[in-house]
């Protein structure tokens, strides 16, 4: 490797360096977090007042990170048919929305609890600087399930009580 | 072993294609079209782009003039006697180059070659000068006045004199970035030994209204010292009528090579200070060590270039800036210009995007070689403190971005920049639930957030 180094110069082959544009700190992205950022899926919303509609709103623009996760459920099967996503934040944050969007669907609303932030941030390969951004996509689809069980709570409440007025 | 390698490498250099190993002369830092990945795409930390990014961020720092270049490269091949050589024809000339680019230097500034000290750069010089003056009148001045907005260099050579005992006083700025005359005033007691305010920041660009600032060390009888480093060769400076009695200045930001730079130390009346390089007591004792010649020549030539080009640069830069600004306004809403309008350097726009995150802007950009003020872009969640001390809502603070404009900035690229970055905060400004939010009329500020 060493050897073919020094050929290369003594040829002169070596490409000039290319210089590296100003951000921050230097970091890598891994390129997972850039396709879902150039390619994101499930961008969008549902209808916040549709009963079959979880929505999760976590975060503060004040930390810079802001994630709506949004869960469409069906109401017999209580599987997780569709989910959207918005986020106001770094590449990291949108990747991880994106993930979490991606890893919902299709599943029981029991099982996306059990997606942690560690699963995702191995996915994206997040550097500790950007753990957070994980934490909060598990925070959003937690939120989202919850929201959906507090509107289901809801809706049978205010049909008990019409059933229990009728009777 | 060793003529097999070279023996492969020379043959997998004839079966590439060429084209690929060399690249464009460097200040060709137009975007090429991205329709062809195949050969001229450059991959780095991730990301792939086609071509070189366009460069706009020359508050970080400026390509060498070839002008610059010439006159450096040719002294660094005859010229390379130590300038501190007496005895010898190599010295001699070494020494007169120096004195030359001295002359070129304290001309821009209008000082005298006498008072003009060459350093490693402005960081090297705001050192000097902080530490220094404080240092060498540590009896009877036990205070300094800074701003909040002043380079990192200078706010951490304060906190430094802290921990030695001395006291600080880090003046607010009032919304559009400019100290307010009344506070420095009554911020200033007996004890006061340096008030250190930079005339043109390099975050925001607004330039300080430095001849009151002047005027008013003056009546008190303080001493002024300035980071000039974004300022010299843009603005007309006289440090007669700014009443400066220290101001730093970089090569680097004028065009020149990075490694040099100069501290002006007035005469009269004089100003003392301890040098923090000890030694031979070269450059009058306050920084000893062999003159760097070549950069030294470097910025005398750069200076002197911006003296002479100082005023076509101006409208140049003011054009393409207006071409800047309304281009994105045109095609957005919601873009904010950090800092005052009316007292700014032409070269720097800092604008804040709402909605959009800075960090992710910048990911989308990858074709525009821009800054952030955003906390992600630091190593903590914390927004810029320039930001921060202009009183910008945090949401707003998250979402700066820095465009650097030069002397070699073309239009085409001013329009390229326009294009791609309306078309990365509209597609963030979709994905964005804040801009959601607004459409629907909900106030954002009224919401109560789930902090982390």
């Amino acid at each position: 490797m060493m050897l073919r180094q020094v050929a290369k110069k003594a040829l002169g082959l070596t490409a000039r360096q290319s210089t590296p544009w100003s951000v921050g700190i230097s970091r890598s992205y891994h390129e997972n977090v850039i396709d879902h950022y150039d390619n994101p899926r499930n961008v969008g919303s549902f209808d916040k007042n549709d009963p079959t509609v979880g929505t999760g709103l976590v975060g503060a623009p004040a930390c810079g990170d802001v994630m709506k996760l949004q869960i469409k459920v069906d109401e017999k099967t209580g599987q997780i048919v569709d989910a959207r996503f918005k986020t106001f934040g770094c590449g990291s944050a949108i990747a991880s929305s994106s993930v979490a969007t991606e890893w919902v669907k299709g599943k029981a609303m029991e099982d996306v609890l059990t997606i942690k932030n560690t699963e995702i941030a191995k996915h994206l390969s997040l550097p500790p600087v950007k753990l957070h951004c994980s934490m909060l996509a598990e925070d959003a689809i937690k939120a989202a399930v919850k929201d959906y069980k507090d509107k289901r709570v809801k809706t049978n409440g205010a049909a008990a009580a019409g059933e229990t007025t009728q009777a | 072993m060793a003529s097999k390698v070279i023996s492969s490498t020379i043959r997998r250099t004839l079966s590439k294609p060429h084209g690929v190993v060399f690249r464009r002369h460097h200040l060709s830092t137009a975007a090429a079209a991205a329709t062809d990945y195949e050969d001229e795409s450059i991959m780095m930390k991730g990301v792939r782009i086609s071509g070189r990014p366009l460069y706009l961020d020359m508050q970080a720092t400026t390509p060498i003039d070839p002008r610059v270049f010439d006159a450096m490269n040719d002294s660094g091949i005859n010229e390379y006697g130590n300038p501190h050589s007496r005895t010898h024809l190599y010295g001699w000339e070494a020494e007169n180059a120096v004195e030359v680019a001295r002359i070129q230097v304290a001309k821009l500034i209008g000082a005298s070659p006498k008072e003009i000290i060459f350093m490693s750069g402005a960081t090297e010089a705001n050192n000097t000068a902080v530490k220094g003056v404080m240092h060498f009148y540590k009896d009877t001045k036990k205070h300094v006045i800074t701003t909040q907005t002043e380079h990192k260099c200078v706010l951490d050579s304060c906190r430094h004199l802290q921990q030695e005992g001395f006291e600080v006083t880090y003046l607010p700025v009032k919304t559009d970035g400019l100290v307010d005359l009344e506070m420095l005033r009554e911020a200033i007691r007996p004890d006061t030994g340096l008030v250190s305010i930079m005339a043109v920041n390099n975050e925001i660009g607004v330039v300080q209204p430095m001849e009151e600032i002047g005027q008013i060390c003056k009546e008190h009888n303080v001493p002024f010292h300035t980071d000039a480093a974004q300022a010299i060769g843009k603005i007309p400076v006289d440090v007669k009528k700014w009443n400066i009695g220290l101001m730093s200045m970089s090569a680097h930001k004028i065009y020149g090579p990075k490694g040099v730079g100069a501290l002006f130390v007035r005469r009269r009346p004089r100003i003392r200070l301890e040098p923090l390089m000890n030694g031979g007591g070269q450059e009058r004792g306050l920084r000893s060590g062999t003159a760097a010649t070549q950069q030294i020549l470097g910025f005398g030539a750069a200076c002197d270039l911006a003296m002479k080009e100082m005023e076509y640069d101006e409208k140049w830069i003011k054009g393409l800036q207006e071409r800047l600004l309304n281009g994105i306004r045109e095609k957005l809403d919601g873009v904010v210009v950090n800092g005052s309008m009316e007292s700014r350097y032409s070269g720097n726009l800092n604008l804040s995007f709402a909605y959009v995150e800075g960090e992710s802007l910048l990911m989308g950009l990858k074709e525009v070689a821009v800054s952030s003020g955003s906390a992600c872009t630091s190593a903590s969640l914390e927004p810029s403190y320039v930001l921060r001390a202009l009183g910008v809502d945090e949401d707003m603070a998250h979402t700066s971005i820095r465009f650097g404009i030069g002397r070699f900035t073309t239009k085409e690229e001013i329009d390229k920049a326009v294009e791609l970055t309306v078309k990365q905060v509209v597609k963030l400004r979709e994905m964005s639930p804040l801009y959601e939010m607004v459409k629907e009329g909900i106030d954002i500020k009224n919401i109560q957030w789930s902090q982390h």
